[in-house]
């Protein structure tokens, strides 16, 4: 868990990606065959063979805050970047690239219970004054909340396992490979969590056969949450649909298929909010065969979002196993 | 050159008017001029030295507007929006509608009229219509025909500390800047750009996108400012009078990090003044053209406009400089940029 720790408390909002590059290549270098990034930030790994071309692909970017506007006594103001929950971002500290902490506050005057606009918030960083505020933000700057990694028997609490998980996941998977007859793309993809923009333009690139999307998903196994079929613990869950995408049917049989040879727990996934990579990486060009594996995560986009090891390890293994194998899609 | 470009009528889809007189002002500096079926227009002009990217700068042609949808018995003209207009400035307008240019009002019901509870509401714009002095659907008919643009008549003119008026600055500026950017030449192969339909959903730009496949582009627009009495400054987005306006984010796309630095420090070491949009509301073309192929650094650098989408649009001669300034100068440099290791 040590690797997927340093994933989760590496500070890479959407557009700053490259600040966990070093880090994957270093890990996965020496397993695959080529190593490269692009215009949008994606950071993209070929491993060859000579059957059918298969994207995995695994966001690597996290919501965040952006600097937008520093006033006259230091206050920051700023803008969500991607599904922040104003109200969950509420007195959470946000850390920027170069170590500054700040805290997330609301104007106090302004009906905080009623109507919480972003308008009427400000990142207080400590400064006394707008000088003294440049010296450690600019605009244009972004920042992570902070969320400790922390691992309890089977069970993980982070900031960022959305989708650290994914990229962990996919690196392992890439470690477990030793050789196989297709021709495997892992994408390290970026700005998933502001409209699913790199896994987009790297599926332009590559025009795969089959997509698959390694992220998070929603569980329903909490007091008083929305009704839905996937829980933490529950085994690897293979996307049916969510707002994004509905997975290729012929994809999903071999996906079941797989785990069921390899006796890999899995769980089937219907997202009724939200969508992933897949989305974008289905209507690129003339279409590919797409899919998603998705880690059960509770709390997502909170600073406390929780994760089944198990669950993990099932996806783990269902990208390795399904990566190997020779398959016809229909 | 921006009034000449202001003045003319190029409500998206209708953009031939302004991409005639482009083509007519700047196709003799072009290697190449060609011009695609949804209408975007793109000069290729060759560089000085071999250029191993592809380079574009953009701006869009079109400006929002409305359509005549049907024609009353009564020879009034009822009619939709294109792009985002605010029904509360379309009220006692002047507009011309269709090729012969018929002049027209969109009238409301006398002051003197209106319930006290009409008074404080704002009219819908579908309650609304146009007056071209016809009396009847006949006589409509023989001047106008359903489906026809409708442009607002505003004269562009300069109002005091450098500033201007004019309708549709969002884009002409942008227009305008590549126009006299044309004329110089780079050491790079440079696409310049005029895209259609930008203000109805980025079209123009999703195929034209498709087509150049750039490394890297600069989209030059014209953004809100809202530095008026009635906001707060954290909420201006962008002030008059403080240089062009450089993109971090908006809704639709993330201005590159690296070339977001390079124009940054381009402008600083020229003593070029700029400011950072403040907001993040909004999008353009921008968010095509960095994820509509193969994926493209881009940064929109935008001109500063008040009262944007409305027949009074209010700018700064001094940014409209400096826009050009820094835009010419990132130019003639950005093969520092491409050469660099941060690409």
């Amino acid at each position: 868990m040590q690797l997927l720790k340093q994933l989760t408390q590496i500070t890479a909002v959407s557009g700053s990606e490259n600040n966990l590059f070093d880090l994957i290549q270093r890990e996965i270098k020496p397993c695959v065959d080529e190593l490269y990034t692009d215009a949008l930030g994606n950071l993209i790994a070929h491993k060859k063979g000579g059957g059918k071309k298969i994207l995995f692909a695994a966001h690597t970017d996290e919501i965040g805050v952006m600097v937008n506007y520093i006033d006259d006594n230091g206050f920051v103001r700023f803008s969500p970047v991607g599904g922040v929950d104003l109200y969950a971002s509420l007195y959470q500290r946000v850390v920027f690239a170069n170590g500054t902490v700040g805290t997330v506050c609301f104007e106090s005057k302004s009906d905080v219970k009623k109507d919480l606009k972003v308008s009427t918030m400000y990142i207080d960083i400590g400064a006394r004054s707008k000088e003294d505020a440049l010296k450690l933000v600019t605009p244009g700057d972004t920042g992570a909340f902070v969320g400790d990694f922390v691992h309890r028997e089977n069970t993980v609490v982070s900031k960022a396992l959305d989708n650290r998980a994914g990229v962990y996941i996919l690196i392992e998977a890439i470690k477990r490979l030793k050789s196989t007859s297709q021709d495997l793309y892992f994408v390290f993809s970026s700005q998933e969590e502001i409209g699913l923009r790199g896994a987009k333009t790297a599926a332009y690139t590559i025009e795969p056969d089959v997509a698959i999307a390694v992220d998070v998903t929603d569980t329903g196994d909490t007091p008083g949450c929305e009704t839905m079929e996937v829980r933490l613990g529950g085994g690897a869950a293979i996307k049916i649909m969510d707002k994004s995408v509905i997975t290729h049917k012929g994809l999903r049989d071999l996906l079941v298929r797989c785990a069921r040879e390899h006796d890999i727990p899995y769980q089937f996934e219907i997202l009724a909010f939200g969508g992933t990579d897949a989305g974008a990486m289905q209507t690129v060009k003339s279409g590919a065969a797409t899919g998603a594996i998705s880690l059960p995560l509770r709390y997502i986009h909170s600073p406390a979002e929780t994760a089944s090891i198990s669950d993990i390890e099932a996806c783990i293994n269902l990208v390795s196993e399904f990566a190997k194998k020779d398959f016809i899609l229909v | 050159m921006l009034k000449i470009l202001s003045e003319l009528d190029g409500v998206s889809g209708n953009e031939k008017s302004v991409s005639d007189f482009i083509i007519s002002q700047v196709s003799d500096l072009a290697t190449q001029t060609t011009i695609d079926t949804m209408g975007n227009l793109v000069f290729y002009k060759k560089g000085k030295k071999p250029s191993s990217k592809k380079v574009a700068v953009f701006a869009h042609m079109d400006e929002v507007g409305l359509i005549v949808t049907d024609i009353t018995d009564d020879g009034y003209l009822k009619f939709a929006q294109v792009g985002g207009l605010d029904d509360r400035i379309l009220l006692t307008q002047r507009v011309s509608v269709g090729k012969s240019k018929v002049k027209g009002v969109i009238g409301i019901k006398a002051v003197h009229l209106q319930s006290k509870d009409e008074r404080s509401k704002v009219i819908k714009s579908d309650q609304m219509y146009i007056d071209i002095g016809a009396s009847s659907k006949e006589e409509a008919e023989k001047l106008v025909s359903k489906g026809d643009y409708v442009s607002f008549c505003s004269e562009f003119c300069r109002l005091s500390n450098m500033r201007f008026k004019g309708k549709a600055i969002d884009d002409r500026a942008g227009c305008a800047i590549i126009m006299e950017l044309m004329k110089d030449c780079y050491d790079n192969d440079i696409y310049f750009c005029f895209t259609v339909q930008e203000e109805t959903g980025l079209r123009g730009a999703q195929v034209l996108s498709r087509r150049i496949d750039a490394d890297v582009a600069l989209v030059l627009e014209a953004t809100t400012a809202s530095d008026t009495a009635l906001s707060e400054p954290h909420m201006y987005g962008t002030a008059l009078g403080l240089g062009p306006a450089i993109t971090n984010m908006d809704n639709g796309a993330y201005s590159d990090e690296a070339l977001k630095r390079f124009v940054i420090t381009t402008a600083s070491t020229r003593g070029i003044a700029y400011q950072y949009k403040l907001t993040s509301n909004g999008g353009n073309d921008s968010r095509q053209i960095q994820t509509g192929a193969s994926g493209c650094r881009v940064c929109s650098i935008s001109l500063p406009c008040r009262y944007i989408h409305s027949p009074v649009s209010v700018a700064d001669g001094n940014d409209y400089e400096s826009m050009k300034k820094l835009v010419r100068a990132v130019l003639n440099d950005i093969e520092n940029f491409l050469s660099s290791d941060q690409i």
